[in-house]
């Protein structure tokens, strides 16, 4: 090692000193203020899921926010199949399963739809596709209460009012906008010679599809069926309006927290039962939050 | 037989007339470059012929088959990309394979056609790799490998050297020179570089505002241009181009250009030229190298005309040595050999070989 060479001047050592504090100062205030943050938008998670192990006498006797001074689980199992909901007692389940059977579908719907009309209108363009392409735009800033009447009537009409189904129709027309977003502008970015190669080497419009276009698209259909899963069990407008009683979303059925028949307010079951409604679209962002961070910065493949 | 034809062809993009009537014709085995800088629609016909492209009006086509509302599938022709256009998520075989896929070529067919374009192609390790984990020069030979495994009726390459460097353009050049001569398939080529022109056609289309300019071999695009877009676009340096006069002061038919402090020069015309009328204003086409230095071997050679130039700038490249000069308020470059090179500030005497210079028309700007 050759010290001579670096014997730095004092004065150097003293401001590149002076850098570095500040350097680590400025670090501290971000992350501490990071984890206030933090910290206070996780507490009502917090909150709610010590409640619902806490006996529902130590609620009433330390309050809502407090430490678990003791660990139940029968809170769980109660608001999984006993919860009283509308007069009916039994529990969250059929309003878990009808959210399921509502997601699942509209999910897979909404985001194949989108990649086949994002496709479309990034590779196939036509006269007028842009204007159509705007036109569907608008969809994505639509606020769904306009469309609460028009949905109504014309699930009166086809047969699907208060049906699990009419939501996964309502859902999929419904998140067709923002699914066509996103794999269009995704697509967009894969470079058009890849069409035509294919269309050279004698493939059509569902070859070059499946074989080309989706292979290569991964990030983004991820990042729709993230979307579309949180947003559309999220969604509580149209469950509580189109459909009632039985045939309601894990959302809409929620709202029985509010108006529960008995007086004494069952804090630790409610808690549970709010958390078995929160669960999916946590547990969709937990293990595909990474990805759906990766696939919304990332541009396509050159 | 001709295997590609092009006649009249024509293309608007809305109001913009993209091309305006192009007349192409490739014998069979033969490699046509079309040529031209960006924007003169050489892309855009390749485009057509390739069936990418919709046709506003003409004919083109391929073999004894009109294939103007042909899809590009059923034309029989195999494309290279500027930018590959290998499918990314496909190892090298996949990419080969994916078009006889398409058409439903039985299995061993396509293996025995993958297995022989490979080895002519030295691309046998590489067959289980993804595009992605091929270096440049690896990638612009599988996408000729893709190209050339369907055996197909024409060959189409776009501008397909252009994203490599450039050591590895000129090797990879030469690879498709021989590669062409080995499977002697029709090819159309798109360049906007007239040394891959030069090098690798058998005839160039040279093209400008969508009209071929000029479609000859290349020795008689570079000797004979038919106008001065075509004289100036091919050559690097580019040609001399000297407003000029024809005189015959001395007696002999010569042309004549003011230099710089009040002279004249004077340079005899060539025989060849056939309408040598007193008084006609011409543009001199000179290219560099038909300057050089008068030497004792020069003079004398018929043809040769002698002048006298200052010399602003030397450029030395090696192999040659470039000089700019002064013929009046003109620059013009001479190329010349590093041993009879000028030197800056010299007046340097010049011999200049009339029997190679070309004479245009400063109107219509065709050769005389």
């Amino acid at each position: 090692m050759s010290d001579a060479t670096i014997s730095s001047a004092p004065a150097l050592d003293l401001e590149a000193g002076r850098a570095g504090r500040r350097h680590l100062i400025s670090r501290i205030v971000i992350y501490g203020l990071l984890t206030f943050f933090a910290i206070i938008y996780l507490m009502p998670l917090w909150v709610v899921f010590f409640n619902s192990f806490r006996p529902l006498a130590e609620i009433s006797a330390n309050g809502l926010i407090a430490f678990p001074q003791s660990f139940r689980l029968d809170a769980w199992p109660q608001a999984w199949s006993e919860f009283c909901i509308g007069g009916q007692c039994a529990g969250m389940q059929r309003y878990f399963w009808n959210s399921i059977m509502m997601v699942v579908p509209a999910t897979i719907i909404s985001t194949a739809m989108g990649a086949i009309t994002g496709y479309v209108l990034s590779k196939w363009k036509f006269r007028g596709s842009e204007i159509v392409f705007g036109m569907m735009l608008l969809g994505v800033f639509m606020p769904g209460q306009i469309a609460l009447l028009p949905w109504a009537f014309i699930l009166g009409k086809i047969g699907l009012a208060n049906s699990v189904y009419g939501l996964v129709l309502v859902h999929c027309i419904q998140g067709l906008a923002f699914t066509t977003l996103f794999c269009r502008n995704y697509f967009v970015g894969i470079p058009d010679d890849l069409v035509k190669a294919a269309r050279i080497d004698g493939a059509g419009f569902w070859r070059i599809f499946y074989r080309i276009i989706l292979p290569i698209s991964p990030p983004i259909l991820i990042v729709t069926v993230i979307w579309q899963f949180t947003g559309i069990w999220n969604e509580y407008l149209f469950g509580v309006v189109l459909n009632s009683g039985a045939n309601q979303p894990i959302t809409a059925a929620l709202v029985a927290l509010s108006m529960s028949g008995t007086t004494v307010r069952t804090y630790d079951v409610m808690s549970a039962a709010v958390l078995i409604g929160a669960l999916p679209p946590l547990l969709v962002y937990f293990f595909g939050g990474k990805y759906f961070v990766r696939g919304l910065t990332q541009g396509a493949i050159k | 037989m001709a295997s590609l034809t092009v006649r009249n062809l024509r293309k608007n993009f809305g109001a913009v007339e993209v091309l305006k009537g192009v007349d192409i014709e490739a014998q069979t085995g033969e490699f046509i470059a079309l040529v031209g800088p960006s924007g003169c629609g050489k892309s855009t016909l390749l485009a057509m012929i390739a069936g990418l492209e919709t046709v506003t009006s003409g004919e083109i086509w391929i073999g004894d088959r009109m294939v103007n509302s042909v899809a590009p599938k059923d034309r029989d022709i195999a494309m290279v990309f500027q930018s590959y256009a290998l499918y990314p998520t496909m190892t090298v075989r996949e990419n080969m394979a994916f078009g006889m896929e398409s058409r439903g070529i039985p299995k061993d067919e396509q293996k025995a056609a993958i297995a022989r374009v490979a080895s002519l192609l030295q691309i046998e390790p590489l067959l289980a790799r993804k595009p992605g984990q091929l270096s440049g020069g690896q990638r612009q030979r599988v996408a000729m490998g893709r190209a050339l495994v369907r055996d197909p009726k024409l060959f189409l390459f776009d501008e397909p050297l252009s994203n490599l460097d450039a050591k590895l353009r000129v090797d990879m050049r030469t690879e498709i020179k021989k590669l062409h001569q080995r499977v002697g398939k029709t090819t159309v080529y798109v360049t906007h570089d007239q040394v891959e022109a030069m090098t690798l056609a058998s005839r160039i289309a040279v093209m400008h505002q969508g009209q071929v300019q000029q479609f000859d071999e290349p020795d008689t695009i570079y000797n004979r241009p038919a106008n001065i877009f075509v004289a100036g676009f091919m050559g690097s340096p580019s040609m001399n181009f000297i407003q000029a006069e024809i005189t015959s002061a001395s007696g002999t038919p010569s042309i004549t250009f003011p230099l710089a402090g009040g002279g004249v020069a004077n340079l005899p015309l060539h025989d060849g030229v056939a309408d040598r009328a007193t008084g006609r204003k011409v543009v001199l086409g000179i290219r560099p190298e038909h300057l050089s230095r008068q030497s004792p071997n020069t003079v004398g050679k018929p043809g040769m005309a002698t002048m006298s130039a200052p010399v602003e700038v030397v450029e030395p490249t090696g192999a040659e040595t470039m000089a700019v000069m002064k013929f009046g308020e003109l620059e013009v470059v001479g190329r010349f050999s590093p041993d009879e090179a000028p030197k800056t500030g010299e007046n340097m005497p010049l011999a200049v070989d009339m029997s190679r210079a070309c004479l245009f028309d400063p109107a219509t700007q065709k050769r005389i």
